[in-house]
């Protein structure tokens, strides 16, 4: 239920995430969930794709520096409290988020999560107990 | 072992009157042999006779690189050609080389203070010294070679170069000492690894490096490796080659034969000396040299001096290692920088690639001091906060070695230029007055 994640160091100029989304298209690879947190100096773009080792390896083959993270995602339901009961869930294992980000399915009603927390497999049992549905790395990568 | 006790271990009231007299001496000579000191003392209201102790050097004029550069060839000479008996010369990377002479007691000036280095390295007439520097015009090898002659010690005349020819002498012909570069003692211990030859079961205890600038961690790598004890020397062409100052068996600074080259050190700004313990540029004077005597040459390197006792006994006052040079020196908000104190800071962070930018600019009339530093994978987090928190770490540090305030940006690998020769640490974008 992990999903991969890929997390690329940016510094703020300009063109510089064009780059980064034109060196994965021209390999064919797809994105399909992406966040960008940024300072004044730098910023981390985090990706989630259909293909991560080749994506990797275009990346880092453009000297990149690229990092695998394990993520999970979760399937929100897209009514009113319903990140709420998901946060809940976390909230009542004392579960640490350190980031999170959220996108919307097109074929499906309901929204997708990415949550990355510290401990993963606690995260994924709290999630579970509580009824929530967490998707496959599979899922994911063929949204 | 001490060479040479009666000089090393002079009572330092006894060497200052001493020095007092071969200053003046020098003095004497430079300004009646030397026209360009003539010309320069005269343009400083400067007599011989005003000087009558090493507390006058002052009012003496500094010479520069510059100086020499200017009187290439032979300019600087204080003696005719036919007592010359040897030259020597810097490499000169720009332009026009340093060129020096050397009278028949000069050079045996020389292989004494030499044979004090090796002495004080360790060895003495029963040691064989594998002198790995290179012989020729630069003063390294016959340096090394002439001081090994004067201690007793048998020389094996190798020069550089040939690593495996070296590893090969030092297993047969059983050397105790070992004379090069650090970074080529270094070069060698891999080498042999590479080989599978055990450097340290051979009988290979000392070792005398120099010619460049090195640190303490690279000090212990090599002992380590090499299982010697590894002494720092020191020494340039414009004063005599090897054999100006060297470490003791203590290891805390190198000891200045202070009867032969008369040390001070100066703020490169306002070119006042500066007490004892105090970082500044080295000059120094000879004392002793006929061929090419020099008053208070201005080196660029960057040292101090330390006149508390030597637990080894030598009375000789002690500089501390090389930092730096005046060249790369800037000045931020008053403060004397050296990109080296920087580069130190950020060896000491694990993970930090070795490519780093100083950028100084100006900004509302107030200097501002950024380092721009490559993030490698090792330190790379996909959270925010880990980066933060790194830069904010490095800026504490250097906050803490500069005392001026400073800001770090992380880099992507790869953006701060790359340089073939020397690398380009500097960018001062403020405006030139
Ligand atoms: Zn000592």
């Amino acid at each position: 239920m992990k999903v991969k994640q890929l997390s690329i160091f940016l510094e703020n100029q300009s063109g510089r995430l064009a780059e980064v989304a034109g060196a994965l298209g021209s390999e064919g690879i797809n994105i399909r969930a992406l966040s960008l947190a940024d300072t004044s100096g730098f910023g981390i773009l985090r990706l989630i794709v259909n293909d991560i080792a080749k994506a990797r390896k275009v990346l880092q083959d453009k000297g990149f520096i690229v990092k695998e993270t394990d993520v999970i995602a979760v399937e929100v339901p897209d009514c009113p409290g319903g990140l709420a009961s998901v946060l809940n869930a976390l909230a009542a294992e004392k579960i640490n988020i350190e980031y999170m980000y959220a996108f919307v399915e097109k074929s499906s009603k309901d929204a997708i999560v990415i949550f990355r927390i510290e401990n993963i497999d606690e995260g994924i049992r709290a999630l579970l107990s509580k009824g929530i549905n967490v998707l496959t790395a599979e899922q994911v990568y063929a949204l | 072992m001490i060479w040479n006790k009666e000089a090393e271990c002079m009572p330092v009231e006894q060497r200052r009157e001493l020095q007092s007299a071969l200053l003046q001496k020098t003095v004497r000579r430079c300004y009646e042999k030397v026209p360009v000191y003539r010309k320069k003392f005269d343009e400083a209201g400067i007599k011989p006779e005003d000087i009558r102790s090493v507390d006058d050097i002052k009012y003496l004029p500094f010479t520069t690189r510059e100086d020499l550069i200017e009187n290439y060839p032979f300019g600087m000479f204080a003696v005719p050609m036919e007592e010359i008996v040897r030259i020597h010369s810097s490499s000169g990377t720009t332009g026009k080389p340093k060129v020096v002479g050397y009278t028949k007691n000069d050079i045996n000036v020389w292989a004494e203070v030499m044979a004090r280095t090796i002495g004080c390295g360790g060895a003495g007439k029963n040691d064989i010294v594998q002198n790995a520097y290179g012989y020729g015009l630069f003063t390294g090898g016959l340096g090394i070679h002439y001081g090994a002659e004067k201690i007793g010690a048998t020389v094996i005349p190798i020069s550089g170069g040939n690593t495996k020819r070296q590893i090969m002498v030092m297993q047969d012909f059983g050397s105790t000492m070992l004379a090069c570069t650090p970074s080529y003692a270094l070069y060698i211990a891999d080498t042999a690894a590479e080989m599978g030859v055990d450097i340290r079961k051979l009988p290979l205890k000392y070792g005398i490096f120099g010619a460049e600038p090195w640190t303490d961690s690279l000090r212990k790598e090599i002992e380590e490796k090499m299982g010697i004890r590894a002494t720092d020397i020191y020494g340039l062409s414009e004063i005599i080659g090897p054999g100006v100052s060297s470490e003791c068996e203590v290891q805390n600074g190198l000891h200045v034969f202070d009867d032969h080259f008369l040390p001070e050190v100066i703020d490169p700004n306002t070119l006042e000396v500066l007490p004892p313990n105090t970082p500044g540029e080295l000059v120094f004077t000879s004392l002793t040299k006929e061929a090419f005597p020099i008053i208070r040459y201005r080196t660029r390197d960057l040292s101090m001096l330390m006149i508390d006792p030597c637990p080894c006994g030598r009375t000789h006052f002690r500089m501390g290692r090389i930092t730096g040079r005046t060249d790369d020196m800037l000045i931020i908000r008053g403060v004397n920088v050296f990109p080296s104190q920087i580069e130190s800071v950020l060896l000491g962070v694990e993970g930090i690639a070795p490519h780093y930018l100083i950028v100084v600019d100006r900004v509302d009339s107030l200097d501002s001091l950024e380092v721009w530093v490559e993030v490698s994978e090792k330190v790379f987090s996909d959270e925010i906060k880990v980066l933060e928190a790194l830069e904010k770490r490095i800026e504490r540090e250097i906050e803490s070695v500069l005392g001026l305030s400073v800001a770090v940006r992380l880099k992507e690998p790869k953006t701060i230029e790359r340089s073939e020769g020397k690398a380009k640490r500097v960018l001062d974008k403020r405006p030139k007055t």
